[in-house]
């Protein structure tokens, strides 16, 4: 093994927000180091900080205090412009509420990041294609988001989330919106994508969902008070490769 | 992203919404449209008169009969003809600026060759009326001194009469018209000088004054009713005018103090100022046209205010699958752009098919001017620029996280 830094690192990461001159602290002085080839659940009630903790991972946000480093590097240092390359080239984002653009078809919306990672437009549908028969959407390709079902939808933002090859999928609450047989379709699905050594964060509220993921890091009130690793449901695959 | 990504989601985002995209794009439509069809009515006005300024001829002075008065009363400008052909004589021979000179009667008749007749004006003069207009022959010859001093029956025709009377395969030269029962040989035909100044038929003075006009009662055997002559140089048109002037009065022997019984004009000079009037009232309505691209792009600025904060998730979402502010910024710039510059192409069209209707209704003249269009088009551009800049700077600034929240 070499002395890689590791893919996420948070250090004493804190996020204050201030509205109205009152402060409030979404998120207090929370590390974590997040591997190559995890699938890590951040569980929590509501107003723990689980969104913030994304946005920062995500880089839409930066922390007040502390520093997020993706693969080594302190994401503060980088220019908003620089942030969002790396948005567009290293993150892929799942969301609650699947956010495909509704008046772009499926395989529009899957190629979207490439627009932003300077990509024609023969490539970016070639490679929206491949994504979405790598979620079984190929079919729906033509389909606009209100013609898809809930589950379809879904699949399709995960086609989008992946397009780019990210260094990691950040899912904010991916079945949240879903049925409990479309939603475990899709955990299926995740799951897959980690085996096949895909980086995964999940936001939770959900305890049969964490107990899916080999890591589950829980949230109260902004602090971290659980960090701990399952035993093994899905194979973990090697760092090495 | 690229600006013809922009472009591209541009028009993307336009096609969804074709009847509010149309009605943004109206005012610039409208705008642009009024620009182009002034500027071609405009600039038709000073291509006829420019026309009619050529037909003159360069360096021309016309003396025209002035007012009259009989027994203390005064009568119209005109009605007595006042100027005589010696009166030409003695201006090209005691007038050194004078390079030509030529006295002339006119009316209308009806033209006759075979089974075709065409009513026009009959101009009696001489051959110094050609030189003094610059006026060649497309064939032909111009009179003979025999047929001046002889009241020739012969005939100089415009090319619009020609045209009239003869099929186009047929020479007119050495044809036989009629004009009032009398047979005249053709012996030259005109080039084109313009549509208004084609519509002629020249006799020799003496001609016209023996067969046809002489029994006007105001024209007495040497009178003529106007006089054109041609002066040698620019500079030299006032000194000639005055010179002219002064001789016509002693010859006609105007007391000093009493009105001049003849006018000498310089008609070109008068068109020029009027070509100067027609030039200012075309930029007054062009500014005005303007205010309407400004109305336009206001209503551009208002339309992309109201689609960012429609689109403010989308905008959130194209933020956070990677696109940068400059992105967002140059997608809303795209789109206003795109507003513009098909209003303004939709308002060239328009404008060009006012102006060729105008042309076709009233019978104006009109030119479209391919500076105008390409005029009206920086504008449009100008106009998306400038008005589509805050909104698409507004979308920019939005945050991501703050974008994604809205529903």
């Amino acid at each position: 093994m070499t002395a890689s830094p590791p893919l996420i690192s948070l250090q004493s990461v804190s996020r204050t927000y201030r509205t109205d001159g009152i402060a409030v602290a979404a998120v207090r002085n929370v590390s974590f180091d997040i591997e190559q080839g995890e699938i890590v659940a951040v569980m929590g009630p509501s107003g723990s900080g689980k969104s913030t903790l994304m946005n920062m991972i995500g880089l839409l946000d930066l922390p007040s205090e502390g520093a997020v480093y993706l693969e080594g590097a302190n994401v503060a240092d980088l220019s908003e412009d620089r942030r969002s390359s790396l948005r567009a080239r290293s993150i892929g984002f799942v969301f609650q509420s699947y956010n495909l653009l509704a008046r772009h078809d499926a395989i529009e919306n899957v190629a979207l990041p490439l627009v932003y990672c300077g990509i024609g437009r023969k490539e970016r549908l070639a490679r929206a294609e491949r994504s979405l028969e790598a979620v079984g959407m190929l079919h729906r390709a033509h389909h606009f988001p209100r013609q898809l079902s809930g589950g379809e939808q879904q699949r399709v933002a995960i086609a989008r989330a992946l397009i780019a090859s990210p260094l990691i999928v950040l899912a904010d609450e991916p079945t949240g919106a879903l049925d409990s047989r479309t939603g475990a379709e899709i955990l299926a699905l995740f799951a897959a994508l980690n085996r096949t050594g895909q980086t995964i964060v999940m936001i939770t509220h959900d305890p049969g969902i964490a107990t899916q993921c080999n890591r589950t890091i829980r949230l109260h009130d902004g602090e971290l008070v659980g960090d701990e690793t399952q035993v093994q449901i899905l194979p973990k695959r090697s760092a090495a490769s | 992203m690229t600006m013809l990504q922009g472009f591209q989601i541009a028009l993307h985002a336009l096609r969804l919404n074709p009847l509010r995209s149309f009605l943004t794009m109206l005012g610039i439509v409208i705008g642009v449209a009024s620009i182009v069809t002034v500027f071609a009515i405009g600039s038709g006005a000073q291509l006829r008169l420019q026309e009619q300024i050529r037909s003159i001829g360069a360096n021309v002075l016309m003396i025209t009969p002035g007012a009259v008065y009989q027994g203390g009363v005064r009568l119209k400008d005109g009605s007595k003809l006042t100027m005589t052909e010696s009166d030409v004589q003695a201006i090209l021979e005691q007038i050194p600026e004078i390079q030509a000179a030529a006295g002339s009667i006119a009316g209308t008749a009806q033209v006759i060759h075979e089974s075709k007749n065409w009513n026009t004006t009959i101009n009696g003069t001489t051959t110094g009326h050609f030189m003094v207009r610059d006026w060649q022959l497309a064939s032909g010859r111009y009179f003979s001194g025999a047929e001046e001093a002889a009241a020739g029956k012969v005939v100089i025709l415009g090319s619009t009469v020609a045209r009239e009377l003869f099929a186009p395969g047929d020479d007119p030269i050495g044809a036989q018209i009629r004009i009032m029962k009398v047979p005249l040989e053709v012996v030259g035909v005109l080039d084109r000088k313009g549509p208004a100044q084609d519509d002629v038929a020249f006799v020799p003075l003496a001609t016209a004054k023996l067969r046809f006009l002489g029994s006007a009662s105001n024209i007495n055997r040497d009178s003529v009713a106007y006089i054109i002559a041609k002066v040698a140089a620019d500079g030299q048109m006032a000194g000639a005018r005055s010179e002219i002037e002064n001789l016509l009065r002693q010859r006609h022997r105007i007391p000093s103090g009493q009105e001049d019984d003849f006018k000498v004009q310089d008609p070109a000079a008068a068109m020029e100022a009027q070509q100067g009037a027609i030039r200012t009232v075309a930029l007054l309505l062009v500014a005005i046209a303007s205010v309407s691209l400004l109305v336009g792009g206001i209503s551009i600025m208002n339309v992309m205010i109201v689609s960012v904060t429609e689109r403010t998730r989308e905008i959130g979402i194209r933020r956070a699958l990677g696109g940068r502010m400059r992105d967002i910024r140059l997608q809303f710039l795209c789109e206003a752009l795109v507003l513009c510059l098909l209003g303004g192409a939709i308002g060239v069209g328009g404008g060009v098919t006012l102006s060729m209707t105008v042309a076709r209704m009233a019978g104006w003249i009109t030119s479209i001017d391919g500076q105008a269009i390409g005029l009206s088009l920086v504008f449009s551009i100008a106009t998306g620029l400038i008005f589509g800049f805050y909104p698409a700077h507004k979308a920019s600034k939005l945050s991501p996280i703050e974008a994604l929240k809205t529903e």
